[in-house]
């Protein structure tokens, strides 16, 4: 039985004070904060058991070894990847995306084109403007309508035979619109291209189904998925992880390499040069544990509830205005309140106590389609509350009396 | 005056402030109330782009001293572009380049110039120093 109450106990930092008042956390999408179950795991393996993996014949380095292991697997079960070696662990999803654009630069020649969404975090749209300006391949973008939805038959137009690469995200993290990636994949697949799925704000949501869906890559990071930051994950089918050249190594030694001819560690271990982010990978794994505790279906029915209360709460202030309409959405709600700068609000209602996020959310291009400076951004994770968003909205009274 | 005398002024202003929204309410005040900028002056090349607010800073040099005009997109930005005006404007390139912002600080705006922030006001300061460095160059 999911119990809001007893879950925020897991959370130590709900507690806290911020500018005299209790915290009211709704920048989720930015970040997730930390339960005590991952918190003790990071304790217990500086405590305990740190040591080097992989290499170590002492029992300290096997003892880390398999539980960072074991993390992977866990992993694999719940993204439902058919192999562990199909997990590579990053240090997160900016890491996932340009591991795979820098691996593509070899694979791409000036008469390709690759497709991204209007919707994208700048983290999914730099990397491929690189790797376009490397390979001469052309960028093409799925445009988005006033819900904040990608049109799917632009999208349809887009792609022919020229398409290599789709790359779009799960979720908007200015928007919250949740993309139809499987008729995305379904139709880049028609015409053999492959596509690569950032799920960085879908992952604290819902569970993905890397098979089901089809996703030749799919990346997502723990630090919005109760784990820590510094660590994320990149899955990617063994066909194609097995064609893509080590990300580390270097530009010029990558346009050496071939797919026929390779003298590189096997999966996963080509992609993770270095001491990985041992202590982040274990605590990465609790933290799916974690979530899959308090299970995803539960996550979601609860946070919808929030979803739907606040989006009818925030409306009954005058002049708010919902960006991302999307029938199709998170708990994330994007807004401005009449001509007033979201950078005033965030500043009044911080002073408040409440945590939103204002600005472009790294993603200036939806701000230049609704031609606005930016926009303040609650996020609402399974430990908030109504009252606060109740608090919210009185905050965001205050701080309207104040600048009007 | 000089550039320290008018920061302890302020700072004695600002000691009258019981809390946090009285402070703000004056700076909310001071960016509402100011023209800050002459229009043809509001230009891309005047501009500092902050990742959340922007600020246009314009300068001229009249009798040795430099003139500063400024705005902002934002209007507590606005409130504290007012302020750094106040203390940077109608100053000798050589004082401005020697002066702090320390008094920030003890008027309580310290995040305001955070980082993290994004607001352009961090650049602003920068940009009005090395307005002086040219400035001070020219006058030798």
């Amino acid at each position: 039985m999911f119990n809001v109450e007893k879950i925020r106990q897991d959370f130590p930092i709900l507690s806290r004070k911020v500018n005299g008042q209790p915290l009211v956390y709704f920048d989720n999408a930015a970040t997730s904060q930390t339960p005590q179950q991952v918190i003790d795991v990071i304790v217990d393996y500086y405590s305990n058991y740190n040591a080097n993996i992989h290499r170590g014949v002492h029992s300290l380095s096997q003892e880390a070894t398999d539980k960072y292991e074991a993390a992977r697997h866990k992993i694999q079960h719940h993204f439902n990847a058919e192999k562990a070696h199909e997990i590579i662990l990053t240090s997160g999803t900016t890491h996932g995306i340009n591991l795979v654009a820098s691996g593509f630069a070899s694979l791409l020649s000036a008469s390709d084109e690759v497709i991204v969404s209007a919707l994208e975090h700048h983290s999914n749209i730099v990397p491929w403007q690189m790797l376009c300006e490397k390979t001469g391949a052309v960028l093409k973008v799925i445009p988005m309508n006033d819900e904040g939805e990608l049109v799917k038959d632009i999208y349809n137009d887009l792609l022919s035979d020229k398409t290599k690469l789709v790359f779009v995200n799960h979720i908007s993290n200015a928007l919250g619109t949740i993309n139809p990636i499987e008729h995305i994949i379904k139709k880049a697949h028609q015409v053999g291209a492959a596509v690569l799925v950032d799920g960085a704000q879908a992952c604290p949501h819902i569970k993905p189904d890397v098979q089901a869906l089809d996703v030749d890559f799919y990346v997502a990071s723990a630090h919005k998925m109760c784990g820590p930051t510094g660590v994320g994950m990149l899955y990617g089918k063994e066909e194609w992880l097995n064609k893509l050249p080590p990300y580390q190594g270097g530009g010029e030694m990558i346009a050496e390499v071939t797919f026929e001819k390779t003298t590189y560690a096997d999966l996963p271990h080509k992609f993770e040069a270095g001491t990985p982010n041992i202590c982040g990978g274990i605590a990465f794994g609790a933290a799916i544990d974690y979530l899959n505790n308090i299970g995803f279906d539960a996550i979601a029915t609860y946070e919808n509830e929030l979803l739907d209360y606040a989006t009818k709460q925030l409306l009954t202030i005058e002049g708010l205005k919902i960006y991302g309409t999307s029938k199709h959405k998170t708990s994330v709600i994007s807004f401005n309140i009449g001509t007033i700068h979201p950078y005033d609000i965030g500043t009044i209602v911080d002073k408040l106590g409440i945590a939103v996020r204002t600005g472009h959310h790294c993603a200036q291009p939806i701000m230049d389609y609704y031609k606005i400076p930016g926009t303040i951004r609650a996020s609402f994770a399974f430990y908030n509350t109504k009252a606060e968003i109740d608090k919210l909205v009185n905050a965001l009274k205050k701080a309207i009396e104040m600048l009007s | 005056m000089t550039i320290k005398e008018i920061q302890e002024e302020i700072i004695d202003e600002f000691a009258n402030f019981d809390d946090w929204m009285q402070r703000y309410e004056y700076m909310i005040e001071l960016g509402k109330s100011l023209p800050l900028i002459d229009k043809q002056y509001k230009t891309d090349d005047n501009l500092i782009k902050g990742c959340q607010s922007k600020v246009w800073v314009h300068a001229e040099l009249k009798d040795d001293k430099i003139v500063f005009t400024a705005d902002s997109d934002a209007i507590i930005t606005k409130g504290i572009v007012a302020i750094l005006i106040r203390v940077f404007s109608n100053q000798h390139p050589k004082d401005i380049i020697e002066a702090n912002t320390d008094f920030i600080d003890d008027i309580g705006l310290k995040e305001h110039l955070s980082p993290t922030r994004a607001n352009g006001l961090v650049s602003m300061i920068k940009q009005i120093k090395m307005y002086a460095i040219a400035y001070q160059t020219q006058l030798k």
